[in-house]
């Protein structure tokens, strides 16, 4: 019978070094993987125990005496109303825009006018807040005077419109601004990576340009576009300056082009410094409702990509 | 329902660079014409340029003429979209669309340009298609289902039927089979061989034994040396080509003295 010596064995001995490393590696990951846990969770805590009694407390104690609910359904509907304005008028720009650079334009207009759109990302949110204000709100109230007296039927356009065009739509306008070059970039790197093979394969067939984009560039892309969308839009939801300059907040109105309505954010932002007591916990409660509107988005975001996966070209 | 193919003195640029020199050659109709030589002699190139897709890439173009019953793909005003609706291609690698049922698939070139058909029609001629590339009876129970769940040598049969869907007069195969297994071969192989009795074939394959059992013609491509343009060598009937070839170059290619 063969003596085996286990302690000979060359295949038992480790090289020390590279196991070492590999530990290392390992553990930072981890760490790090919790630490954003940790984080999450010590935010969502912090918001739920300084919401609670904002939830508990008697109705008339609550900023409008009709108790937390009645006092936050307007502001998430204006959030709401404001982050769908942007993505309206972003999204189409932005696809747009994206196609333009990677299918479109010539190789170094491509790269200059990525730039130019990455810039745009760069601009402090003040300063958008500053030029909605004292620039963009003032040239734009004519064209809402012309909104309110043509298309005045639809509840949305209502007159009298206002005359500092400080309104729900110009703040709308000016996140639009905003999330254009997340919106932008991101869908221009999906679209950039669009299999080669997919689109020969349309150009083969005797599909035009427009068709070749339709066939695979936009199919292949739906899922980045989406999650590009959804990381617009939580920019869109959570901007605080820019809407607190420029809209002259009020009760929820459903005419765009009147001052009033509120966003969660800046609701929070103009009340906070002078807040206290339950005000406090008030404002927080707010701000865990849009912690758990901005999850919620995402997590159908999720949900739509992950519905599509058959179909994605990942198997 | 073919056409046939002249090339005349064809010269294809990658910019400044000439990969392809000087080609003369007449593809028949309702034949099987096979293009083979080492690698990098220009063969794939010269094929994509008989359906205008060679000038995708960025800085691409040729000289000369490619006349496709007596119709110069080149010629002024030729759209390059009409061109590769009547000369359809198949790749190397399968390329069904991902995210297309097997179904939408095969009606990808059909629907193009706004072309309406009605249901009936699309199953028909979903039906037909497919029929026509072997492929019916592996996939009448799952039309719906992604293209890209199949096996590599279904993929490429799906392709097929998407390329004879759209009833083209040429269909251009650039090494159909290198990413197959033999047996998926072998059914590409038998379905090349029903394919000329409708359409013109022309294919690049870099195994002799394949160009040997599917064509009728074939062309030996060959290039001098790195950086040298590839040239036409000879061009003949199969049989003559592997068994009597005229040129010495020819010869030792398919003896497997090189490449």
């Amino acid at each position: 019978m063969l003596k085996v010596d286990v302690t000979t064995n060359s295949l038992t001995t480790s090289q020390g070094a590279g196991r070492a490393g590999d530990k290392v590696f390992s553990g930072a990951a981890l760490t790090a993987g919790c630490l954003i846990l940790a984080v999450l969770f010590g935010v969502a805590l912090f918001l739920v125990v300084q919401a609670i009694p904002a939830f508990v407390a008697p109705a008339a104690d609550i900023q409008g005496g009709q108790g937390f609910i009645a006092y936050i359904w307007p502001i998430v509907l204006g959030t709401l109303i404001a982050a769908l304005i942007a993505l309206v008028i972003a999204t189409p720009v932005a696809i747009g825009v994206a196609l333009f650079i990677s299918h479109y334009a010539p190789r170094r207009l491509a790269s200059g006018l990525g730039y130019v759109i990455d810039l745009l990302a760069a601009i402090p949110s003040v300063v958008y807040g500053a030029w909605g204000a004292a620039f963009l709100a003032k040239e734009i109230a004519p064209a809402y005077d012309w909104l309110a007296n043509n298309l005045g039927w639809l509840p949305i356009f209502q007159g009298p419109a206002s005359a500092t065009g400080k309104t729900i739509l110009t703040a709308g306008i000016v996140l639009s601004v905003m999330v254009l070059p997340i919106i932008t970039s991101l869908s221009r790197e999906i679209f950039l990576q669009t299999p080669k093979l997919h689109e020969e394969a349309a150009l083969a067939l005797g599909a035009t340009r427009w068709e070749m984009i339709k066939m695979a560039v936009l199919p292949f892309g739906r899922p980045g576009i989406i999650s590009a969308v959804m990381l617009g839009l939580g920019r869109a939801l959570g901007e605080t300056m820019a809407v607190a300059l420029v809209l002259s907040s009020g009760v929820l109105t459903a005419s765009l082009i009147q001052s009033g309505n509120q966003t969660i954010a800046a609701e929070i932002a103009l009340n906070f410094p002078e807040a206290s007591g339950l005000k406090v916990n008030t404002l927080i409660a707010a701000g865990l409702v849009l912690f758990v509107i901005t999850l919620g988005v995402n997590m159908v975001a999720r949900w739509i990509i992950t519905k599509h996966k058959e179909f994605s070209g990942a198997n | 329902m073919s056409k046939r193919i002249d090339v005349k003195d064809l010269n294809v640029y990658y910019g400044n660079f000439l990969a392809v020199e000087g080609v003369n050659i007449n593809i028949e109709a309702k034949s099987v014409t096979a293009f083979i030589g080492p690698s990098g002699c220009g063969k794939s190139t010269f094929l994509r340029t008989l359906n205008r897709m060679h000038e995708v890439l960025p800085g691409a173009r040729v000289e000369g003429e490619v006349l496709l019953d007596g119709d110069n793909l080149y010629g002024p005003g030729v759209d390059p979209v009409t061109v590769r609706t009547q000369v359809g291609m198949v790749f190397q690698r399968p390329n069904p669309f991902p995210t297309m049922s097997i179904r939408d698939n095969v009606l990808a070139g059909v629907k193009l340009n706004n072309k309406k058909i009605s249901k009936g029609e699309a199953d028909a001629l979903v039906e037909k298609s497919l029929r026509g590339a072997n492929l019916w009876n592996e996939v009448k129970d799952r039309l719906e289902k992604p293209g890209s769940g199949l096996s590599g040598g279904q993929q490429q049969r799906l392709c097929i039927a998407r390329a004879i869907a759209v009833e083209p007069q040429v269909i251009l195969m650039d090494e159909p089979c290198s990413a197959l297994d033999p047996i998926s071969t072998l059914a590409v192989e038998d379905l090349i061989n029903e394919l000329k009795d409708q359409y013109t074939v022309v294919i690049v394959t870099h195994n002799m034994q394949q160009a040997a059992r599917v064509s009728d013609r074939t062309a030996f491509f060959n290039i001098a040396g790195t950086g040298k343009p590839g040239k036409l060598i000879e061009f003949a009937d199969t049989t003559t080509i592997f068994n009597n070839p005229a040129q010495k170059a020819t010869e030792d290619y398919v003896s497997g003295r090189f490449g």
